[in-house]
């Protein structure tokens, strides 16, 4: 005899079903969040252009993380072989690159 | 065709039944997995969005950006030097750019000071951040007092804020006229902090900066690309402790799945053993396995994704704040522009589903393999 009991894939199969129609909403949300941000993209391009500015004010505390771009030129442990990076955003940032 | 569908659909029941039979054991391993890819995600989603936002906004930097350098460090550039650089072939619109750093001992923040004659301030008006103002709990009317480099104190008038939206360009800035910005940060006349040149054909950058280094072998060009290319750097996936942390995190997991995933337990092997008694054979346990390695990770995968586009594009990467913000005491609060890269997520759907579902394989082979009463034993 049949057992009334759902199976147990029922359930896991319209899971799986959710989690892939979810992620693929992802895409189309993030088109539908990218176009929602976009007067303030160009807003904020403009704002770029205007003040002429070089760099995201991401990292405040050192000028040298303040403005990645405009850092004087630096060497990785210069001030000590042991030294240790003083700000934390410091270990965030690549050493530069050096040109080939 | 169906009924290899129909085949697989049982297997999935029998799976399932099986993972519950040890619903803590499963749900644990589960709750880990499911942390450690919303964790990774949210790392990917993070970066990418801020490498493509950066990418953007930057894109309308100065072409170049001419600095002057005394002692391997910074100075600031005469203004005879936008005349020498008038004379160099290719260049045009050169301007001498005003601005600096101010430290205010009030909220322990650095501020940049820009000039700025777009936004007809008059010497006692400013324009700042939203940040700065929420930091300094001012806002517009209100007034900021500034500590000047002769040693004086200016008061300025807030006349306006930059809008929030912009915090992430405009979070610390202080905007105000170059007289008082020459007084303030003690800028004398005749002297710029650097020189931004537009250049007539992008294709001759290189070629005018190597002019400009001839001509003025003091000076240090930065063209728009190197700052793109900083950026680039920056947000690339070998960032510095995220990733260390990250790669600290995943080891640790891997020991643990490999562990879970490798070492069949002896009632494992007892149900194997079991199996292949009543008839199953060793392609039907595999494929049992195969299902049991893939229910979970694929469950994780699906259900740590979504978790970590929720936690960077709802959320605003509220997990990620204290590490970036460091010591600063200026962060921008900013929305991030949701870029999803398909072939990231496909990358971290090969690191993290397929290893898995593979690593459980193994050992069920040689169990399988096994002569069923050895095993039962």
């Amino acid at each position: 005899m049949r057992s009334s009991k759902p199976r147990p894939s029922t359930p896991w199969l319209f899971f799986l079903l959710l989690g892939i129609s979810f992620t693929l909403l992802t895409f189309a949300d993030s088109l539908r969040l990218r176009d929602a941000m976009q007067a303030d993209l160009t807003a904020n391009r403009q704002l770029v252009r205007d003040l002429a500015l070089t760099d995201l004010a991401l990292f405040t505390d050192a000028r040298y993380v303040r403005h990645l771009s405009q850092q004087d030129n630096y060497a990785a442990f210069q001030d000590h072989p042991m030294a240790l990076e003083h700000f934390p955003s410091g270990s965030l940032i690549m050493p530069p690159q050096l040109s080939p | 065709m169906n009924h290899f569908f129909s085949r697989q659909r049982y297997l999935i029941d029998y799976t399932l039944a099986s993972l519950l039979r040890r619903k803590g054991k499963h749900a644990t391993l589960l709750l880990i997995y499911t942390l450690v890819i919303a964790l990774l995600a949210s790392v990917m989603l993070f970066t990418e969005a801020l490498r493509q936002e950066s990418q953007l906004l930057l894109s309308d930097a100065p072409e170049i950006v001419l600095q002057r350098q005394i002692a391997g460090r910074h100075a600031l550039v005469p203004v005879d030097y936008l005349e020498k650089i008038g004379t160099i072939r290719g260049t045009h619109q050169i301007e001498g750019r005003l601005w600096g750093y101010h430290y205010d001992a009030t909220i322990k923040a650095n501020y940049t000071v820009m000039a700025s004659e777009e936004h007809a301030l008059t010497n006692s008006e400013i324009i700042i951040g939203a940040t700065l103002a929420r930091s300094r709990g001012v806002a517009v009317g209100d007034m900021l007092s500034l500590s000047a480099a002769d040693g004086g104190t200016f008061v300025f008038t807030i006349k306006a804020l930059l809008p929030s939206t912009s915090e992430l360009v405009s979070s610390d800035l202080v905007l105000m006229t170059p007289h008082a910005l020459r007084l303030t940060l003690g800028i004398p006349e005749g002297f710029y902090t650097d020189v931004i040149i537009a250049v007539r054909n992008p294709r001759e950058m290189q070629k005018v900066a190597a002019k400009l280094i001839e001509r003025l072998p003091d000076s240090r060009p930065i063209l728009r690309d190197e700052i793109l290319r900083t950026y680039e750097a920056v947000f690339a996936w070998r960032q510095g402790v995220v990733l260390l942390l990250l790669v600290t995190t995943v080891l640790a997991f891997i020991i643990f799945a490999w562990d879970r995933a490798s070492g069949l337990s002896a009632e494992e092997r007892r149900e194997i053993g079991i199996l292949k008694a009543v008839g199953w054979e060793i392609g039907d346990i595999l494929q049992m396995k195969f299902w049991e390695g893939t229910i979970i990770s694929l469950s994780a995968f699906l259900t740590g994704y979504l978790i970590a586009y929720l936690h960077v594009f709802y959320g605003n990467a509220s997990l990620f704040a204290p590490v970036l913000k460091g010591w600063a005491t200026l962060y921008p609060d900013f929305r991030l522009y949701p870029v999803i890269d398909a072939l990231q997520l496909t990358t971290l759907f090969c690191f993290t589903v397929i290893p898995y579902a593979v690593a459980t394989l193994v050992p069920t082979w040689r169990s399988a393999i096994t002569d069923p009463e050895e095993v039962m034993r």
